[in-house]
């Protein structure tokens, strides 16, 4: 790792002018298999590295980064963030966090997978199986747009002008199909995936093929419904569509600008008391998990909704100074600079089956598809396309597309009647079945 | 700073990085010909700056530098694909050899690769490139516009203001022999403002660019009309009552409302969906997919535009290609790869978001022509309707055709006049049908401003639409007012 490196970037700043400067480093190294039809379709290779950086001047700041590693050009974009930093304003907020804060032992997360890595081939195998187990479980499955299998390897270090440093290293595996069904013309596709650390916790390929296959099929015959207020269930993966938005509102960005509908919230009930929160950053081996976040604080598990009361935001440093706060060790690094990220975030369980969450309902739609961006962060207004399946006295139907679910996201969390038992964390956010008492389905 | 925009491609690579034409060829010659039906190696250097205003001062400046080399391999239907940051013969000699990896295992397909087209365009050169402009003449502004939209309404709490410049040179070689290159300079001025009365809160945001130099945002007072355009969304979504759910009879606006033709025909015309038959489209050509007063097109050659390019990331001379002419499906979008297996002519929509990714059929400016009806005269044609004028952002499902794109500032319409503003609504319809229902099509084609990235498998780019104010009977409107 190229600690060196980015410690001398950080001298070289402070030596032409900064007061203070920090900087992370990313290297990776990625492999992509795709098979369609049982033929190779794309193999891709590549290797990254990327340098970004803050630099202040008293209390302005600036960013800068770059994927050009040479001597040259790590000293020219020094030398510019140094300079930009001078045009931008004072902010009394600005500033790294006090070094005392910084994390003194990096926690062992076992975020790295030791087993031998797969030869090419090998993948390219199990894409191959991934897809082939879809297009064999069902006659109707007549096209794909393909399977992948994907890795990926990478080390993260951090390093700030007062001589801290600490890194650590990730791998990633994971595997996904896309089927299309068919029937009398009508063209239905679908989706499967598994993500995980290690390979060993990836699901077998042929499992996510005909998991694949049969959400492609059950879309078959879908139809409109006539425009009405239901009961909506969300299943897991569209439920954690939802959790994403409530952080998203939580986080310290939007709130110091006012753009988020969970200003002045903090303590009160913004959700029914079905509903608990949790970001948890120190998840052996999870998908979102890191042991430090992006200005060197130590991590760990915050609640930000409790039986319904908002508990905490998502800050980091700034956004916390800003709002006379702590930060809750929530920053993140993107290429301009530093921003708040969620780790593993999740809806706990509640106690019903989905089953039972279903049948409990005389009619509604249960979702398993949400498309397009009608979410507004300000208000919390929601209007989505959305698929699924009709629900009937209690059994589901059959499949709904090209209707929308539309209602207010404080409403909607309030209006959360049941929380399902099926929390599985498939990926960085999850959900389990959640239950909405009321929103409006518009159709024909 | 070095003046990318005024550099010729060919001569930056070999003064940076020692890379000449020759030695291009020497990679592509000694590891890929004879293995492959066709390859290319694609270079990038891109410098892109950002300067953010929020709360009256510049809270955020940065400057981004990436570079990098992609090599592909194309056997068949197969494509290896490598790439390195790092632009060096043995670096390139390396993704070679791993982009060769897939088509050794193919075979030569005999298929042969497809010559390219047309000479590049000329479309954006400038007499001050993006990065060129002084730091403080782009502050200046970013001031300003925040004044102007704090002015415009006491109401007015917070405002974002953000500049984007940057310029990309790129160099693409192909195992045919020809080496092209292209300079392109992208701006974008974006601004935000959030309103807050009675203890509510709403935004609006509007922005716009393209690939034009600073004056553009001085010229006729743009950048003001820029401010007071979010300011004025904003203001008037505090008053705005709840859209209304249903199947009802829609007017777009002219302009960004051409995010429709994006996600309802756009998407489904790319030639790899319909290559692989997983497209609503697939197997339509010829067939009639509008009404008769509907004519779409693909253009990548309008000077100045976000979504134009002289040439695509394939090096072939970008186009105007028309999609559906009255109705009928008359054209796809092809990069190079889909129009050789599919035995047609790529239309120099070959894009990537960069050096990282290999190509893939894109759109780039999409519009419909303007009819013969006169805007006035479409709103007072509807009885009981919705009036949409500013959208955010769409997406589609291609192989059901579903698609949606949300309204952001939208009107009821009763008894032919424009009533009520409403809150934000996700409109939804079926791709295949939804434009066979467009009755009446305005005289005003507009193009958008020039603010819109399409996503697709994970690239974006940037792209541009256009529509004239048109009347379609019978979309779903997904708001709460049943």
């Amino acid at each position: 790792m190229n600690t060196d490196l980015l410690i001398g970037v950080l001298k070289r700043a402070v030596a032409t002018g900064a007061t203070a400067a920090d900087g992370y480093l990313i290297e990776e190294s990625a492999f992509g298999a795709t098979v369609r039809l049982g033929e190779v379709e794309t193999v891709t290779h590549s290797r990254d590295q990327r340098l970004s950086l803050r630099v202040f001047a008293g209390r302005a700041s600036a960013g800068a980064s770059t994927s050009d590693l040479s001597r040259e050009s790590l000293e020219r974009v020094v030398d510019e963030a140094t300079s930009l930093a001078k045009v931008t304003a004072e902010d009394p907020f600005a500033g790294l966090p006090d070094p005392e804060e910084l994390i003194t032992g990096v926690p062992d997360l076992d975020l790295a997978d030791a087993s031998p890595a797969l030869s090419p081939e090998e993948k390219i195998e199990l894409a191959r199986r991934c897809e082939a187990a879809a297009l064999e479980s069902d006659p109707r499955i007549t096209n794909s747009e393909g399977a992948e299998c994907h890795d990926r390897r990478a080390r993260y270090l951090y390093a700030t002008s007062h001589g801290f440093a600490r890194d650590y290293a990730t791998t990633s595996f994971g595997i996904s199909v896309a089927p299309v069904a068919t029937r009398n013309g009508e063209m239905q596709r679908d989706y499967w995936y598994s993500n995980a650390r290690k390979r060993s916790r990836v699901e077998d390929p042929a499992t996510v093929g005909r998991t694949a296959a049969t959400r492609a099929v059950r879309r078959l015959g879908a139809r409109k419904v006539r425009t009405v207020a239901v009961p909506v269930v969300f299943d897991p993966e569209t439920a954690a569509s939802l959790v994403r938005s409530i952080a998203g509102a939580a986080s310290g960005p939007s709130l110091y600008r006012r753009a988020s509908f969970l200003l002045d919230r903090l303590g009160t009930k913004i959700a029914s008391p079905a509903v608990t929160i949790v970001d948890d950053a120190l998840i052996p081996a999870g998908l979102g998990s890191r042991p430090f976040d992006g200005e060197g604080l130590s991590t760990g598990r915050t609640v930000l909704a409790r039986e319904g009361v908002l508990e905490s935001y998502l800050l980091d440093t700034y956004s916390a100074r800003k709002l006379g706060m702590q930060s809750t060790h929530h920053a993140a690094r993107d290429g301009s600079g530093v921003t708040v990220s969620t780790s593993n975030l999740m809806l706990l369980p509640g106690r019903a089956t989905p089953s039972e969450l279903i049948g409990s309902i005389k009619r509604g739609l249960y979702v398993t598809e949400l498309i397009g961006f009608g979410v507004n962060n300000v208000t919390g207004d929601y209007s989505r396309g959305a698929a699924g399946l009709w629900i009937e006295d209690g059994e589901l139907t059959y499949p709904v597309e090209e209707v929308t679910v539309a209602g207010n996201l404080l409403e909607m969390f309030q209006a959360i009647d049941a929380v399902g038992d099926d929390l599985v964390l498939r990926d960085r956010t999850a959900a389990p079945t959640l239950m909405i008492g009321r929103m409006v389905v518009a159709g024909s | 700073m070095t003046e990318l925009a005024r550099t010729r491609p060919e001569s930056f690579f070999a003064d940076r990085f020692n890379v000449t034409g020759g030695l291009l060829e020497r990679v592509l010659g000694s590891n890929l010909l004879g293995r492959a039906d066709d390859a290319d190696i694609y270079l990038e250097y891109r410098v892109n700056e950002e300067l953010q205003l929020e709360e009256g001062t510049v809270k955020k400046a940065s400057r981004h530098v990436s570079q990098g080399a992609g090599v592909r391999a194309l056997s068949g239907t197969r494509t290896g694909y490598a790439h390195t940051d790092d632009i060096s013969l043995q670096n390139l000699e390396e993704a070679a050899r791993q982009a060769r990896a897939i088509a050794d295992r193919a075979g030569v397909s005999g298929a042969v690769a497809v010559p390219s087209r047309g000479r590049p365009h000329d479309l954006y050169a400038l007499a001050e490139p993006p990065l060129v402009t002084d730091l403080a003449k782009k502050l200046d502004l970013l001031r300003k516009v925040d004044g102007a939209a704090r002015a415009a309404d006491p109401r007015v709490k917070q405002v974002i203001a953000s500049l984007t410049s940057e310029e990309v040179v790129t160099l693409v070689a192909t195992a045919s022999g020809w080496t092209v290159g292209d300079v392109r300079p992208l701006m974008r001025l974006n601004v935000t403002a959030i309103a807050e009365a009675g203890g509510k809160r709403e935004i609006g945001a509007y922005g716009g660019g393209g690939r034009v130099a600073f004056d553009f945002f001085l010229e006729d007072g743009r950048w003001r009309r820029f401010a007071l355009e979010a300011a004025r969304q904003a203001v008037l979504k505090l008053g705005a009552v709840n859209a209304p759910a249903g199947t009802m009879t829609v007017v777009l606006g002219p302009g960004w409302p051409g995010i429709l033709l994006h996600e309802a025909v756009g998407h489904g015309l790319e030639g790899d969906f319909n290559r692989k038959g997983t497209s609503a489209f697939a197997g339509r050509m010829g067939q009639k997919v509008a009404s008769e007063l509907v004519t779409v097109i693909d253009d990548g050659t309008i000077p100045n535009r976000r979504g134009s390019l002289n040439v695509d990331d394939e090096g072939t001379a970008t186009g105007r290609t028309v999609l559906i002419e009255k109705g009928i499906l008359v054209g796809y979008m092809q990069d190079r790869l889909n129009a050789r297996l599919m035995g047609m002519a790529p239309t120099g929509n070959g894009r990537r978001e960069s050096y990282a990714y290999p190509p893939m059929p894109r759109m780039t400016n999409t519009f419909m022509l303007g009819g013969e009806d006169e805007p006035e005269q479409i709103i007072k044609s509807v009885k009981r309707g919705l009036y949409a004028v500013t959208f955010g952002g769409g997406q589609v499902d291609i192989t059901s055709g579903k698609f949606v794109f949300s309204a952001s500032e939208a009107y009821l319409i009763e008894d032919g006049r424009v009533t009520a503003p409403v809150k934000g609504a996700t409109l939804i319809g079926n791709g295949p049908d939804a434009l066979t229902r467009v009755a009446r099509v305005g005289r005003d084609l507009k193009l958008d401003e020039g603010v819109g990235t399409c996503g697709k498998e994970g690239q974006s780019v940037p792209v541009g639409v256009g529509l004239p104010t048109i009347r379609i009977d019978e979309l779903t409107v997904g708001g709460t007012a049943v």
